[in-house]
């Protein structure tokens, strides 16, 4: 034994030890975001079941969470009444859902207290607009007031009805968020015409009365395509609210719902696997491509995604050039001396600069300093109100792009150095010069290093949040930075950042239960994105390496 | 082209450190004096008993003995408007203002009666430009009001406005002290506000007051006297009114109190003396809930008896006027003389500050108004006021605090960069004691041991970690691992005791099995071989955690937290250092794997050579060599994890307290940043203060990668020598 400890082996096994740690951690974070992430689309069973405390009674209905083990200790503290001999108590989390009704979405039930668990075949649940999900058993289905359908033929009805209502509802969003968001838009622009006239002091006052009192016509105008459209959209509403649904609730009570308020159905405990997978997708769907409902803690992230993805491509064009050429400065231009160290130095500490105070500065000087010059002399009708002049899209990427600067210099220089010489010193002996030897050859063949820098950077700043919250990303942004109205980008719009989106669910949202599954699935969405992008990075430097290896020998 | 790009990295740097620089730097500036207006006083030639300006500085108002009031410009003495109050038969002696923003004045008259008046301004737009327009009114509906029924003359006089009407207290000429509360009460059937009076007998003080405040909450009225005290008198029940203390607030035995003024909030009280002392009191309550006047704090002494004190608009700032002509400007939280300064050879009367804090009037005996701007825009900041204890009003002791806003317009921001400096540190203290080992032996090992085939696939593992966005880490952090350690104690503690043990146990085993299974995995496997041991412990842990608890815990170890006395935080700094810790390890193991691997193998193999073992040839020469890269990847990995935000932004309770316990939370630099950034107005102090927040987080780790960066730059050069 003492030969064994004198060995050195025990420390070998332990400083070993701290590797598989290591990696089982990551595997293990990567594994826990990737299920509970994944597991937010699958439709679990509805269970029945029921609930006696201290003589009463109570029928349970819902969805379980959540199984944990737990001491009978901690239970008797929060009021139960536990058999003295019993130290351990499994409790379940139900989702109750009917937030609207009851008050209680989601709730611990302990196992000791609840009956055989069933699975009624009748049982339903509905994904709502607002108050979130609903349990409760079919009864009827109803138009205008009538019933149509009952039993057994009431489910399928209500599959064919809810097409036709999210049809119509649909339609209503597509009126509200294109049709008169352009009206609204097109009288803000005329609001900000007749403020320009005013401004304008080379125009004579008969000029500016009548300039004003055209735009006041195309305003009326816009004011009447702005009622037609309203009234188009009630009477879509009042269609779409024709059919409604009867379902009883695990307390007996009949409650009638309006269809138009219904997302999706399920009858959770007659689906096939078949069916469950099929209903898998169309919800992965809906999250990727929706937005977002009831303060984001439902629905979709598409303008998430979209946000990030914008605000990484405007990043991409500033940082790549700018990254590029300082590399190529470093390793092929400049002398080797005190001024490239100075750069070297800046680079690493630029890299090492906390983000926050990235944020700080792109604060300060992007949008205080540089937006507030911008507003002044190109948008003085707007003032007070900042068009550049407060956190955007363009901020937050020239932010990033600062950011994200060292990643593309270093990973740039190092596939410069990585090019053998033989390739340098053949094209100067063709008689190249040095410029052609360097735009023709040398930054050719390293375009992949460049690749792997730029792509690199844009899995950084994807995953970059504390900057981000100063400079330009919001919890709900009503417009998408690209859309059909003139100039078709907005540069100036704040966005909304899938980072970010997991942060403001998980911490700042009301109904953080609720949220919670949703906050995994934008969390693996984002880890997907980030890892995607890292490993192919990884996966053409180590083929750059082994090309040039080989070329070197 | 190509080398702007290469100056321009340096540029950017540069333009990050010279902004956050310029954002600061009004911080440091001194309050400064502009050049002086002066002008006879417009109007009565009376002399002056109040003057006080408006916001735009477009008007101001001066007070006359003869009871004119007379509005005129400040900035060149333009006399504007000029109204007599109503005094009937009295004649003034004495004058009193409510706290500057309720704009009330009051004269007490010979009488017994008493006059108030509000000076007001109202602002209108003809033309989109801005028209002061001022005006007088009598906040009580009368010219004057009975305050004596004896009549005899108001020596001293004080008034205030509260949220439940307007107290004047008096002191008259036989001695008593009066107070007469107006409490303002809406008709129900007309609408209109009407005053309920309400009169008491004070106690008598002991000797003859010089001065007598109200404060806004109608509860305390302080008198101070010409011996040097100053009395406390409790009027939360007029009725009953009591002499609660007494203290005396003069050091010099022959000083008197000759000038005493609420600052903002009516808390505060500064007390001017006549040996030129300037210092602060406030009640603090001791053991018996009782309020004791407290001497806070002193300010820098004036030359001459303190005349006048004026209160800043919005903050605890005070501007002090004596009897050799100086003017002083105070700021009370800082503890800090902004400026003392001679502006005239005679005593000054009075003074003034605008409300935006950004002009000064005073008088003197010459029948002058004086009128200069003033730069004063960050008094709260000061080396003491930052770092240092400070005694905030209604705390009980000095103290580190950070707070910086609050809803009600009279809070007193407290900017003790303590907490916030102690909260960082002590944050990348937990991660670094979580990662520096796992990082350090994780890359000796892989460096050294490692089979290659293995190093092939932990290198990109360890990538990946790398990549792993710091939001993923801090919501898994605050939402999944904060509440699971809470309810898995036991598993928490026993795992760090634990996994060491088996991991020898699973080294001894090996080295006892039987040569066929151990030449199944060659050597450098054996952290593949630990992997499952380290799960199993995991499971383990996590399975005996309830039971554990159940026999040594009575159940529930965060009970007995609670009744050990323990403080426990769901989010608190271990959860913060096990998460910063994965956020910092991967920094650490690259740098530190690089500088092992690149240790010359003829070193290791001469080492080995001479019949060291691999473990004696990895301490006495592998990691002596690289010791100076270790270090580097140290300081890195450090300044990563004071940097970092996200992470403690969601995994702690951001809430700023000034220990290392660790199962308690913190709130760093950056955290505060982030969430105060947005709601700081812009140009503020609490703005400047944030930026300067950034660059003392940009300068600490600019030095800590910069030594990093030298020390590597040393170490390539030696490897290459040797």
């Amino acid at each position: 034994m003492k030969q064994w400890f004198k060995s050195g082996d025990p420390w070998i096994w332990l400083i070993g030890g701290a590797v598989s740690i290591s990696v089982i951690m990551v595997v293990g974070l990567l594994l826990l975001i990737g299920v509970r992430g994944l597991g937010h689309f699958w439709q679990p069973p509805i269970v029945q079941t029921t609930f006696h405390d201290q003589g009463q009674q109570e029928v349970v209905l819902g969805s379980i969470r959540q199984v944990e083990t737990v001491t009978a200790q901690t239970v008797r503290e929060a009021g139960f009444e536990v058999p003295e001999d019993q130290d351990l108590v499994t409790r379940y989390l139900f989702h109750l859902g009917n937030r609207d009704l009851t008050g209680r979405d989601f709730q611990w039930f302990i196992g000791d207290f609840l009956d055989e668990f069933e699975y009624p075949e009748s049982a339903i649940m509905l994904e709502r607009r607002e108050w979130g999900n609903f349990f409760g058993h079919l009864v009827s289905i109803k138009e205008d007031g009538e019933v149509v359908a009952e039993g057994e033929a009431a489910f399928s009805e209500l599959q064919s009805r809810l097409r036709r209502s999210n049809d119509l509802m649909g339609e209503t969003v597509r009126i509200e968020r294109y049709d008169i968001g352009r009206i609204n838009r097109a009288i803000e622009m005329e609001r900000l015409e007749q403020r320009r006239i005013e401004l304008n002091d080379s125009l004579s006052s008969e000029e500016r009365a009548q300039r004003i009192a055209q735009s006041e016509a195309e305003v009326a105008r816009l004011n009447q395509e702005y009622q037609v459209l309203f009234d188009e959209l009630q009477e879509l509403r009042s269609v779409a609210r024709r059919d409604a649904l009867v379902a009883r609730t695990s307390d007996g009570r009949e409650v009638t719902i309006v269809l138009a308020d219904v997302v999706r159905a399920t009858r959770a405990n007659t689906m096939s696997i078949g069916q469950k997978v099929q209903e898998y997708g169309a919800r992965f769907w809906a999250f990727m491509t929706g937005y977002p409902r009831e303060a984001n803690t439902e629905g979709g992230i598409f303008p998430a995604i979209f946000g990030t993805v914008m605000m990484v491509f405007i990043m991409s064009i500033v940082v790549t050039p700018f990254g590029v050429l300082a590399a190529i400065y470093l390793r092929e231009y400049a002398k080797q001396g005190p001024v490239t160290r100075i750069v070297r130095i800046s680079v690493n500490n630029l890299a090492g600069v906390p983000s926050i105070v990235f944020g700080v500065f792109g604060l300060g000087f992007f949008v205080y300093f540089l937006g507030g010059n911008i507003d002044a002399l190109f948008y003085p009708e707007r003032l007070p109100a900042p068009t550049f002049g407060s956190p955007g899209l363009i901020w937050a990427s020239l932010t990033l792009a600062l950011l994200t600067l060292p990643v593309v210099i270093v990973s740039t220089e190092e596939g410069l150095t990585r090019i053998p010489k033989a390739m340098r010193e053949g094209s100067l002996a063709l008689g190249a010069t040095k410029a052609e030897t360097l735009w023709k050859v040398i930054v050719p063949v390293s375009t992949p290093a460049m690749m792997t820098g730029l792509i690199l950077a844009v899995a950084r700043a994807a995953g970059e949040v504390a900057p981000l919250m100063l400079v330009g990303v919001v919890k709900l942004a009503p417009n998408l930075p690209v859309d059909g109205q003139f100039p078709f980008v907005h540069l100036e719009r704040r966005i909304m950042h899938l980072g970010f989106h997991i942060y403001d669910v998980g911490f700042q949202s009301p109904n953080a239960e609720a949220a919670r599954p949703l906050v995994y699935a934008t969390a693996l969405v984002l880890v997907g994105l980030i890892l995607i992008l890292n490993l192919s990075a990884i996966a053409i430097r180590n083929r750059l390496r082994e090309r040039y290896k080989s070329a070197g020998d | 082209m190509v080398s702007v790009a290469g100056y321009g990295v340096v540029f950017s740097l540069a333009l990050i450190f010279i902004f956050l620089f310029i954002e600061v730097v009004p911080l440091l500036r001194n309050a400064s004096l502009g050049t002086t207006v002066s002008y006879q006083n417009p109007g009565s030639e009376a002399p002056n008993l109040y003057i006080a300006s408006e916001r735009y500085q477009e008007a101001a108002v001066r007070f006359a003995e003869d009871g004119s009031v007379v509005f005129f410009n400040p900035t060149d003495g333009r006399l504007l408007q000029d109204h007599t109050v109503n005094l009937g038969d009295g004649n003034v002696v004495s004058s009193a203002s409510g706290e500057p923003r309720t704009r009330l004045v009051a004269y007490g008259l010979d009488n017994g009666r008493a006059a108030v008046v509000r000076h007001e301004y109202d602002l209108t737009y003809p033309d989109d430009v801005r028209l002061v327009t001022p005006r007088l009114s009598l906040p009580l509906d009368a010219d004057t009001v009975e305050i004596d029924p004896q009549g005899s003359p108001l020596n001293v006089i004080a008034v205030q406005e509260g949220g439940t009407g307007i107290a004047v207290g008096a002191a008259t000429a036989d001695g008593r002290l009066l107070l007469t509360r107006y409490t303002s009460r809406r008709s129900f059937l007309t609408g209109e506000t009407e005053f309920v009076r309400s009169s008491y007998e004070l106690p008598p003080p002991p000797a003859a007051p010089t001065r007598i405040l109200i404060d806004i909450t109608m509860r305390i009225l302080l008198v101070g006297d010409a011996q040097g005290f100053l009395h406390y008198y409790d009027i939360s029940n007029p009725a009953q009114a009591q002499l609660r203390d007494s203290v005396r607030v003069m050091q010099d035995d022959a000083a008197s109190v000759t000038a005493m003024e609420y600052l903002l909030g009516t808390v505060s009280v500064i007390v001017g003396g006549s040996d030129g002392s300037v210092a602060q009191y406030f009640l603090v309550r001791d053991e018996d809930n009782i309020g004791r006047i407290t001497r806070i704090r002193e300010f820098r002494q004036h030359p001459g008896m303190i005349t006048a004190i004026f209160p800043e608009f919005g903050r605890k700032g005070f501007l002090v006027g004596d009897a050799a002509g100086n003017l002083g400007l105070h700021y009370g939280t800082s503890a800090s003389t902004l400026f003392i300064k001679q502006v005239s050879d005679q005593p000054i009367v009075n003074v003034a500050l605008t409300p935006r804090n950004d002009g000064v009037l005073w008088t003197d005996g010459t029948g002058q108004i004086h009128y200069a701007s003033l730069w004063n825009r960050h008094p709260e900041s000061s080396f003491s006021a930052l770092w240092n204890k400070v005694w905030y009003e209604g705390r009980s002791a000095p103290d580190y605090v950070w707070q910086s806003s609050s809803a009600t317009d009279e809070f007193e921001p407290k900017f003790s960069l303590v907490p916030l400096s102690v909260g960082t540190l002590k944050a990348a203290f937990y991660a670094m004691l979580f990662a520096m080992p796992l990082a350090i032996f994780g890359a000796i090992y892989t460096a050294y041991f490692m089979s290659p085939k293995m190093r092939g696939l932990v290198k990109p593992t360890i990538e990946v970690m790398e990549a792993l966005p710091t939001v993923i880490l801090g919501f898994l952090a605050g939402l999944w691992m904060a509440p699971f350690i809470e309810s898995h104690l036991p598993a928490a503690f026993s795992i760090f005791v634990l996994l060491p043990l088996f991991m020898l146990l699973t080294a001894f085993a090996w080295s006892k099995a039987p040569g066929a299974l151990r030449h199944l995995i060659p050597a450098g496997w054996e952290a593949a071989i630990l992997i499952p041991v380290v799960l199993f412990t995991g499971w383990l842990c996590v399975t005996m955690s309830p039971l554990v608890e159940i026999w040594f815990f009575d159940g529930s170890m965060r009970q007995w937290f609670t009744d050990v006395g323990i403080t426990y935080d769901q989010r608190n700094a271990m959860v913060v250092g096990i998460a910063m810790g994965f956020a910092v390890i991967p920094t650490i193991f690259s740098i530190a794997e690089d500088a092992v691997f690149n240790v010359p193998k003829h070193l290791t193999q001469g080492s080995l050579a001479l019949g060291a073992t691999p473990w004696q040839t990895v301490v006495g020469v592998v990691i002596l060599t690289a010791s100076p890269g270790i270090f580097s990847a140290v300081m890195i990995g450090f300044g990563r994890a004071v940097g970092e935000t996200m992470i403690v932004l969601m995994a702690t309770g951001n809430s700023p307290v000034v220990n290392f316990n660790i199962f308690e939370g913190m709130r760093t630099l950056s955290a505060n940043i982030a969430v105060e950034m947005p709601e700081a107005a812009v140009g503020g102090s609490h703005y400047r203060l944030l930026f300067l927040a950034a660059l003392v987080l940009f300068g600490f780790t600019f030095i800590l990668n910069t030594i990093a960066e030298v020390v590597r730059q040393r170490l390539r050069a030696k490897y290459s020598s040797l």
